[in-house]
């Protein structure tokens, strides 16, 4: 919302300086954006006298002048075709910035002759497009005195300071000059002005009657009112309305639509301006039907949908109601009867069409706001009788449709529940007169807002108007009391420990945390077992990022394939994030998910570099899930998704359904896919799987350890190939199990090499059992005893044999 | 006795000049070997008178013992020089790196995060979640945010798809963190304090936004707290956060459809040379919005708000991540750049805790 200052205190009697205006809009919750000030752009600029121009001896254009100015006279090189001796001008002295070229003013030489300053044109000082020479001021002013006291004496309007400030959406009266000035009034910025009065009497019927259909009289447009100007003289509107105009940015277009577009800005009241002469019969408001077609005034053609608000003649619809007007019926200069048109267009109503047909006008602004339903006949008035004024021209009856929605309520005011919301000594009578100055209509503790305030429905919306207008920035700040006296406890809860665990972890593994979007492409998102309708986003920002995503995967792998394309072929990435199974809000789940590409490291002079494998995922699985306290033993099952390759991944799980965490190489044609250079292999962890202890104690179980010294023995079996070694260690430490401590893999013979030695589809695997005695020292027989078992036990379990 | 001088000066000289073990050995069994010269004079003492054998003895045996003596101390000498010359050999190039170890950072919306709830935690609020999808209900109505009101509008709300034949209001993906206070008081009841972090989602892509971004949502409701308790509240969070003694905070009148009064917050700084500086200078800027929760929002969740109150706030994890710790462009913090992820990032082991410190 912009408005100029000259127009501020055509309703607020003030003398306030700028600055506490400013402050005070701001502090009031209105709060200003931008303040163009001339007085603060133009104050370096000084009144000047051209002594003497003779013309330059190497360039025709140019005079070298000699000027007299606040310091003495200069010499000064001008090539505007005015520049002459006996006129006035305005300087820029060097040091001055000049915004229209945007440049400070230096001493310089022109073909060899030195110039000190500048005069200026208007398109110089961005006063106006005006550059066919510099400026010639009138009269005698004073040499040396500043340019911006003689625009306030002879042209005030180009000085006027223009505000814009950003209006919440509950503040519709804002959207209005007069509100402005209401709200600084109620704050001690001066006093509001009365309000104009309009005495207009028609002296006759308009020939344009209007009708409301009666379903749109109950919520759509409960009143409608209008009057006919015959012989009006349409055409430029004068320099004061056209100057009020531009400063906010609007195009004076004639004086009937410049009179509309100023009560829009001035009192918040959108008027529409019919060309009488091409209004068909009477005007009917109504639902359309839909399928109606109209160019409006900003000639594109909009089609109506069934249920938007019309306003039609007898030739079809004229306007979008509240939104916009017709080009068929829009006024022009030749225009002589004139129909104004002042309602009341119901904000949801407008807002849904507004929307819809997707026009921004300053009129749906305002009606989907909520402009004062009471001030419809006067606001007409007030239009009419400046219609009158400005283009003459004699004005009918007022016609009116439907009346004046009745929008009173009362609400209490609890001047010891402001107090003790806000937190601040408000004296119940200041409070009262605080609302009083806003308009509100105090009686006892029953408090009716004016018609011009539809947001306040509630008594917290008094607190509200009473502590903004005291000012919040008084507010000093209270100490909140501690809940409980002593130590604080704890407030994470496990599952929030868990979350930081688990991410802590994964970097202290090395790898770099990431935070990629929650929504992917639908392609990515249906290769990692997602992409339905159900996680669509409906109004999606790009193709991108459609998809709520199935899996961290998509999200790391682009990140991966962004960082290969920058050059950097390993790395080690993860994300703590949520999963979207579906498209309700309880089917979100917090994953762990890391990605490891390429090498282990950089090339190094040790040797130390190779291939990230399945078994870098695995075990970084498992650190995490030991880091989140899952059970240490846990299921490794096969059946993986299609998204891991079906030889090199498998599953950690507890139990055969409750799958805490995937582990493996990716697909190679999930990598193709996703343009990432692989190896690469990957985990995700399902953090909130794995059970959270029952257990509250802090005790742990007493240590046992033997004195007897543990012994280890090693073996090598033969097996089928594909024979798991979890199944073989299983069996072997369930041989003994008071006796087996620990037993493991410590190598493997495979591939071409084995099969010759033991025969086709055959491995060697060889582990180490370690034996703790409790009782007594082992002695042989114990040994042979325990290993004679495990033989046993293995063979049975994986039907292979003792390693000859 | 001048045989005697004789031969210790020829040992000691023999072992003092031997170049290696083979020959300290050759000169041992020469002195004191079974057939030694030592040992053979020392075969003569038997024949000697007992005065002979009393002054011959002692001799014998101290140039025995001091015959051992430097052979063992030239043993170990020529171990030492064999040690030393095979150490020298070893030398290789130390200027050379270390086996490389990767080292992993947390990201900085993870680290403020946890900064953040650091803080909090200290003043007794706990953390609460909540879903990304959201119903409408929980986004809007629920925060008195009825079907047509503007601020829906300005909300830039991502809607979720609805098959046809489903006639709910489509869910959203949830434009702030604040349906999380409704859920949490439906489920926990009052009086609460509580903190809500997490991802929120604008339909809104530039220089400076992001669709999706982290806030966190502040909720304090008891039976006497106020507007000045929520600007001490803030106060504090900002000298700790921030590090600084003297933050200013400036409370400016907004509107907000869930609070009421609402205030939007703002930090005096100063901008020097494009450098930010808080707590200092003459400008403000805003980082929050504020207010006293709705009486609506307070029924909704079925508080009742005759008998409660309390203040609500909303911050933005990223944008006050980048005030601290100077990070320039928001849209870096999804883009997940090696070199950007180890600049700005976190060593795993930097928890933040109000004992060892919130900044790094």
């Amino acid at each position: 919302m912009k408005f100029t200052l000259s127009w501020l205190k055509a309703h607020l009697e003030t003398d306030a300086p700028l600055d506490d205006i400013l402050y005070a809009l701001t502090d009031l919750g209105l709060e200003v954006e931008e303040v163009i000030n001339p007085m603060d752009t133009l104050a370096a600029f000084t009144v000047a006298y051209v002594k003497s121009a003779e013309k330059h001896p190497d360039a025709d254009r140019l005079n070298v002048c000699q000027v007299e100015t606040g310091k003495g006279v200069q010499q000064i090189i001008c090539g505007a075709p005015n520049a002459r001796a006996g006129i006035h001008v305005v300087l820029a002295s060097p040091g001055v910035y000049v915004p229209g070229i945007d440049t400070t003013i230096g001493v310089g030489k022109i073909r060899g002759i030195e110039s000190f300053g500048m005069m200026a044109s208007e398109r110089e000082m961005e006063l106006s497009d005006e550059h066919d020479g510099i400026i010639e001021l009138k009269g005698e002013p004073e040499v040396g005195s500043r340019f911006v006291d003689y625009l306030a004496e002879h042209s005030p309007d180009k000085i006027d300071p223009v505000i814009d400030i950003a209006i919440t959406p509950n503040r519709p009266d804002a959207l209005g000059v007069r509100g402005i000035a209401r709200d600084l009034a109620a704050r001690g910025i001066g006093t509001l002005k009365p309000m104009p009065v309009a005495d207009v009497k028609g002296t006759f019927k308009s020939d344009i009657g209007v009708t409301i259909d009666g379903d749109v009289l109950e919520k759509g447009c409960p009143l409608f009112t209008g009057r006919l100007i015959k012989g009006v003289k349409n055409g430029p509107s004068p320099a004061w309305l056209q100057a009020r105009l531009r400063a906010i940015g609007l195009r004076p277009i004639s004086t009937l639509v410049d009179i509309t577009n100023l009560f829009t800005f001035e009192y918040n009241r959108p008027l529409h301006v019919f060309d009488a002469d091409k209004v068909a019969g009477d005007l009917r408001v109504h639902y359309a039907q839909g399928g109606e077609v109209l160019q409006a005034l900003d000639e594109k053609e909009y089609t109506f949908d069934a249920g938007m608000m019309a306003i039609s003649d007898d030739n079809g619809v004229e306007s979008i109601a509240g939104i916009m007007g017709g080009m068929p019926s829009g006024c022009s200069d030749v225009t002589v009867n004139v129909f104004v048109e002042s309602a009341y267009w119901d904000p949801i109503t407008t807002a849904k069409a507004g929307r819809k047909l997707k026009i921004n006008s300053d009129a749906r602004y305002r009606f989907e706001r909520g402009v004062d339903p009471a001030f419809t006949p006067e606001g007409l008035d007030l239009a009419c009788a400046m219609i009158l004024e400005l283009c003459g021209g004699e004005v009918s009856k007022m016609v009116v449709a439907g009346a004046v929605p009745d929008v009173s309520r009362q609400y209490k005011l609890d001047t010891d529940r402001v107090q003790s919301l806000v937190g601040m000594s408000i004296d119940p009578a200041d409070q009262v007169a605080t609302l009083e100055a806003l308009g509100f209509t105090v009686e006892g503790d029953q408090v009716t807002p004016p018609t011009w305030r539809p947001d306040v429905l509630g008594s917290a919306d008094l607190v509200e108007e009473i502590a903004r207008v005291a000012s919040l920035t008084k507010l000093v700040g209270v100490p909140l009391p501690r809940t409980s006296v002593g130590v604080a406890k704890p407030i994470l809860t496990p599952m929030q420990k868990r979350e930081a665990m688990a991410r802590r972890t994964v970097a202290a593994l090395g790898y770099n945390e990431c935070v990629t979007y929650s929504f992917i492409d639908q392609a990515s998102a249906a290769m990692f077992g997602g992409g339905s309708d159900a996680v669509k986003i409906g109004n999606p920002i790009s193709s991108d990022m459609s998809h709520m995503r199935p899996s961290l995967l998509p999200g790391l792998l682009a990140a991966a394939a962004r960082n290969q394309a920058r050059g950097f072929a390993d790395m080690a990435l993860f994300e703590v994030g949520p999963v979207f199974q579906g498209g309700e809000p309880d089917e979100q789940e917090l994953i762990a998910t890391g990605l490891l590409v390429g090498y282990t490291g950089p090339r190094d002079p040790h040797g130390a570099r190779r291939a990230v494998d399945v078994f870098d995922a695995k075990a970084d699985a498992e650190a995490v899930l030991s880091a989140i306290g899952a059970p240490a033993k846990l299921m490794v099952l096969r059946d993986v998704n299609d998204w891991w390759h079906p030889g090199r991944s498998g599953k950690l799980s507890l139990g055969p359904k409750n799958v805490l965490a995937g582990f493996g190489e990716l697909h190679p044609k999930v990598l193709k896919e996703m343009g990432v250079k692989g190896p690469a292999v990957a985990f995700a962890v399902h953090i909130a799987k794995p059970p959270f202890p029952k257990n509250k104690g802090t005790t742990r179980p007493a240590l046992k350890i033997s004195d007897l010294q543990a012994v280890d023995r090693d073996f090598a079996f033969v097996v089928d190939a594909k024979v798991d070694a979890l199944t073989l260690l299983n069996a072997a430490k369930g041989a003994d199990k008071a006796l087996i401590a620990d037993a493991s893999v410590f190598d493997q013979f495979t591939g071409d090499k084995a099969e010759a030695q033991m025969g086709e589809g055959k491995k060697s695997l060889a582990i180490t059992v370690r034996l703790q005695p409790k009782g007594a020292t082992l002695t042989d027989k114990d040994i042979e005893a325990v290993s004679a078992k495990i033989i046993a036990k293995v063979e049975k379990a994986t039907g292979g044999v003792l390693r000859g | 006795m001048n045989g005697l001088d004789d031969l210790k000066a020829k040992y000691l000289g023999g072992i003092a000049a031997a170049k290696d073990e083979v020959a300290l050995e050759e000169l041992r069994l020469a002195a004191v070997g079974k057939k030694g010269e030592v040992a053979l004079m020392m075969r003569g003492l038997g024949k000697m008178t007992p005065e002979e054998r009393q002054v011959a003895g002692p001799a014998f045996n101290a140039l025995k013992n001091e015959i051992n003596s430097a052979l063992t101390a030239k043993k170990a000498g020529l171990a030492d020089a064999a040690l030393n010359e095979r150490l020298q050999s070893e030398w290789i190039d130390v200027s050379l790196a270390g086996r490389p170890r990767r080292e992993g950072t947390i990201h900085p919306v993870s680290q403020v995060t946890e900064e953040v709830i650091a803080i909090f935690a200290d003043l007794g609020f706990a953390v609460a979640e909540g879903p990304q999808i959201e119903s409408d209900h929980y986004n809007f109505d629920a925060l008195n945010i009825a079907p047509e009101h503007p601020a829906r509008q300005e909300h830039d709300t991502f809607y979720m798809h609805r098959d046809a034949g489903d006639n709910r209001p489509p869910h959203v993906l949830r434009t702030h963190t604040s349906p999380v206070q409704i859920r949490y008081m439906e489920k926990h009841g009052v009086p609460c304090r509580i903190i809500c972090p997490g991802r929120v989602y604008r339909a809104d892509y530039d220089q400076t936004h992001t669709p999706m971004f982290h806030q966190y949502e502040g909720l304090c409701i008891d039976k006497n707290v106020s507007m000045a308790n929520l600007k001490w509240v803030l106060e504090e969070f900002c000298r700790a956060f921030f590090g600084i003694d003297d933050i200013e905070l400036r409370f400016r009148a907004s509107h907000f459809p869930f609070t009421e009064p609402s205030a939007e917050v703002d930090i005096r700084c100063s901008w020097d040379n494009g450098q930010l500086k808080l707590g200092e200078g003459d400008d403000w800027m805003e980082i929050l919005g504020s207010g006293m929760v709705h009486p609506k929002v307070l029924a909704a969740a079925g508080v009742d708000p005759e008998e409660y109150q309390g203040f609500a706030f909303g911050m933005g994890i990223d944008r006050i991540a980048m005030l601290k710790y100077g990070i320039p462009d928001l849209r870096a913090f999804f883009d997940s750049d090696l070199r950007w992820l180890k600049h700005y990032g976190f060593a795993a082991l930097d928890v933040p805790t109000m004992h060892g410190g919130i900044s790094r």
